[in-house]
């Protein structure tokens, strides 16, 4: 089994032979780590776009915004990642961003996901009808079978999830009635000799 | 008093990283002491009469086991090379998480004597090959087999019977990545792995010479005396593949120093210097003496070294035999002070690494402390501004920032990765080809380009908008974010100048490993001998930690 250090090293190398940028090729080689260790085909879209990349046209996005269309030739789904991680804390600002027209949009995701960590809120993804959800880079939920290559996309929106509890006050109500079941009834000797701060207390 | 830490733009030059020695800190040190309630055991030891087979060894605690699995095979003398580039060993070896099967040894006995282009799998933790020194090992056996010992003196001119050529770990050709082990405690320290497999590696040199030489003279034959065990190491070859690990794992490299400088800082800090702690220092010191006049190379550079030490050393002991109170106050510090003005970097780091003999309870906790998570610091934070980042290369880099690299003598290597070995080289770019695959090592370089970038640049302007048109530089814009936070993550040379000497990153490297006797074979590459003069694995129960200041010859 080929180790996810391995993985970084080689796939950071490729990049750079491919031509990107040193700085760049060190994002790559950690997003391949990140989604094999996910599970995702990182290094399966990698070198299927690598293939094909030095003979086709890709459109190199630098400023990212609400709707971004590429009508003729694709988004590199590199650059496009760079600058999405680049921008994230300004482009959390919209609720939906969409992009039209990406290849090889798995290799965007790795990004997306550590976009999620540096703002601290999940993001929802959607490939047509595939879903992701990234949690903080620290897992992504998924619908897509395992070995999935996508060599282009016409549609992929994503957006952010504010971040709010997933239950209601009064299941929270329930749930804390419980925990009280593991406290001690404070009786006035109790009260007396055993100084300590009440659940309540904060200083 | 409060002590600052020492100016990184001091440390980190080159030729201070490069005149650093072993010390309390070191790996091979802070091993022993985790590990010295394991229990240790020869599990299996299946050598013909040739010394060729495999044998195992353990530690084990509770239900954790570490085993090392040697594989001894015959070697023609002329396969015999310590350069990376060989491809057969005496030896080799690999550190298996557990109980190996009998499948997991079948398995490894395929992969491992082909080290690089073999494979192992995620239970294996560390690979390693090596060769005997051949003058040696045959003396010992030649010895022991008609009842007599070794000649010490003929011992103590090589030091080790086997010397390693490479040890691999982290994820290298199929082994446990790290995160697989973050969470255990006993090896949550730089390199323990690859220490634990060393410091077993020459059980096993031992237990075969006393085996091979049994064989030949059933009758006559004597095992290696003890004593003459604990003063052999295991030697080891290093060259340039060294060198980039410093500067691709900056964290590292700062925690490694920070240590260090923190260690010193707070023994400068101590106002009253007990009497055994005194004691200590100065029977540490007098006996390291032995480490330099036994230390042996044939390098010029390196003999000017040794008696440029020897000599600062003596002017040392006479200062503080006849001009130095140790019951002053804050006497460490003002004997570090003295040795700042009066002697030369290699020695003053000698000291500083003796000074920390008698202070266990300052080292201990800096030792957990040297490990890093390069991942935390990975993200560029692209909402700073040009302003901080001009910021922090003219207060971080300050001289970096004045090199011309327009000069051609500044400009005068590049490192890249031999496609033969899939190792680092360095080249004159002037003169050989190949500079357009140039590694992304030059990081003053690089830096000094990023801040003539810059120079235009509004402050205001956002890192993230910076990078849209300037990714080529990225790789060193996420460095001065970390600089910013790790001070010592940087050397501050340049690596690609003429007046470079390679050896001196392989030094840094090898004196936190807890080296012994560098040896440069050329300016790029080096022996050492690593553990000479440890207890021996039925001793670790209770040994006397300056044991490398005890044993030495």
């Amino acid at each position: 089994m080929i180790s996810l250090s391995e993985i970084d090293t080689t796939t950071k190398r490729a990049c750079k032979a491919m031509g990107f940028s040193w700085g760049i090729a060190e994002e790559v080689g950690k997003n391949m780590r990140n989604m094999e260790l996910f599970g995702l085909p990182g290094v399966k879209n990698l070198n299927e776009y690598f293939k094909i990349y030095p003979n086709k046209q890709y459109q190199k996005i630098s400023l990212i915004s609400q709707n971004n269309i590429s009508d003729k030739i694709p988004y590199c789904p590199i650059i496009l990642g760079v600058n999405f991680l680049d921008q994230v804390k300004v482009l959390e600002k919209n609720k939906k961003i969409i992009f039209k027209n990406i290849a090889f949009p798995m290799l965007f995701l790795p990004f997306v996901s550590r976009g999620s960590e540096v703002i601290g809120k999940r993001i929802f993804l959607e490939i047509e009808e595939k879903k992701f959800v990234f949690n903080f880079n620290q897992t992504i939920y998924s619908n897509i079978s395992d070995q999935l290559i996508i060599t282009n996309v016409e549609n992929l929106s994503l957006s952010f999830i504010e971040n709010s509890n997933s239950f209601s006050d009064d299941e929270w109500k329930e749930i804390y009635k419980l925990s009280e079941k593991t406290f001690v009834e404070e009786k006035d000797s109790l009260k007396a000799h055993s100084a300590g701060a009440g659940l309540t207390d904060n200083d | 008093m409060k002590i600052e830490l020492r100016d990184p733009n001091k440390i980190m030059k080159l030729s201070r990283l490069g005149s650093f020695h072993q010390s309390k800190l070191s790996f091979l040190r802070s091993f022993l002491q985790e590990f010295k309630d394991w229990d240790y055991q020869r599990d299996l030891f299946d050598l013909d009469e040739n010394g060729y087979g495999k044998a195992i060894y353990s530690f084990k605690k509770k239900n954790k086991i570490y085993s090392l699995i040697c594989f001894s095979n015959y070697l023609k003398d002329e396969e015999r090379s310590d350069r990376v580039i060989a491809t057969k060993w005496d030896a080799a070896f690999v550190l298996h998480d557990g109980i190996p099967t009998k499948q997991d040894i079948e398995r490894l006995y395929n992969n491992v004597p082909k080290q690089e282009i073999g494979r192992v799998s995620y239970k294996e933790l560390s690979l390693s090959r090596a060769n005997k020194s051949v003058r040696i090992f045959n003396h010992v056996i030649e010895s022991l087999s008609v009842g007599k010992q070794p000649d010490k003196k003929i011992i103590s001119e090589v030091g080790y019977l086997y010397r390693t050529t490479a040890v691999y770990g982290s994820g290298k050709f199929g082994l446990a990545d790290r995160f697989r082990l973050k969470n255990r405690e006993e090896i949550n320290g730089p390199f323990r792995l690859e220490m634990m497999l060393v410091y077993l590696v020459r059980q096993f040199t031992f237990d075969q010479v006393n085996h091979v030489a049994k064989l030949k003279n059933p009758n006559k034959a004597v095992e290696l005396d003890k004593e003459i065990c604990r003063n052999l190491g295991i030697g080891n070859s290093t060259g340039l593949g060294m060198a980039p690990f410093i500067v691709n794992h900056p964290i590292l490299l700062n925690n490694w120093i920070l240590a260090r400088e923190t260690a010193l800082k707070k023994i400068r800090e101590i106002q009253i210097v007990k009497s055994d702690d005194k004691d200590l220092f100065y029977s540490c010191l007098k006996k390291s003496i032995k480490n330099i006049t036994s230390w042996n190379s044939d390098s010029e550079f390196q003999k000017n070294k040794i008696k440029q030490l020897l000599s600062d050393l003596n002017k040392f002991i006479n200062f503080i035999e006849n001009k130095f109170d140790f019951n002053q106050e804050y006497a460490f510090n003002k004997m570090y002070l003295w040795i700042e003005s009066n002697l030369k970097e290699e020695c003053i780091e000698y000291i500083v690494s003796i000074m920390m003999e008698p202070y266990e309870q300052i080292t201990g906790p800096l030792v957990k402390q040297m490990s890093s998570d390069e991942e935390k610091y990975f993200n560029i934070p692209t909402e700073r501004t040009i302003f901080d980042l001009r910021e922090i290369l003219e207060k971080k880099y300050e001289n970096i920032i004045k090199i011309d690299f327009n000069e051609r003598k500044n400009n005068k290597f590049f490192w890249f990765v031999s496609k033969n070995k899939e190792e680092p080289r360095l080249a004159d770019r002037f003169i050989e080809e190949g500079h357009e695959l140039e590694q992304p090592l030059a990081i003053a370089r690089d830096i000094k380009k990023l801040y003539e970038r810059i120079a235009n640049e509004k402050n205001s302007k956002s890192i993230g908008n910076f990078l849209i048109e300037n990714n080529d530089l990225r790789h060193v814009v996420r460095r001065a974010f970390i600089i910013e936070k790790f001070p010592y993550s940087e050397i501050q040379d340049n690596i690609i100048g003429s007046n470079l000497i390679p050896i001196d990153m392989l030094r840094l490297k090898l004196s936190f490993f807890g080296a012994l006797k560098f040896d440069p074979r050329s300016d790029k590459w080096l022996r050492i001998t690593m553990f000479q003069g440890a207890p021996l694995p039925n001793e670790l129960k209770n040994f006397n930690e300056q044991w490398i200041y005890n044993s030495l010859n």
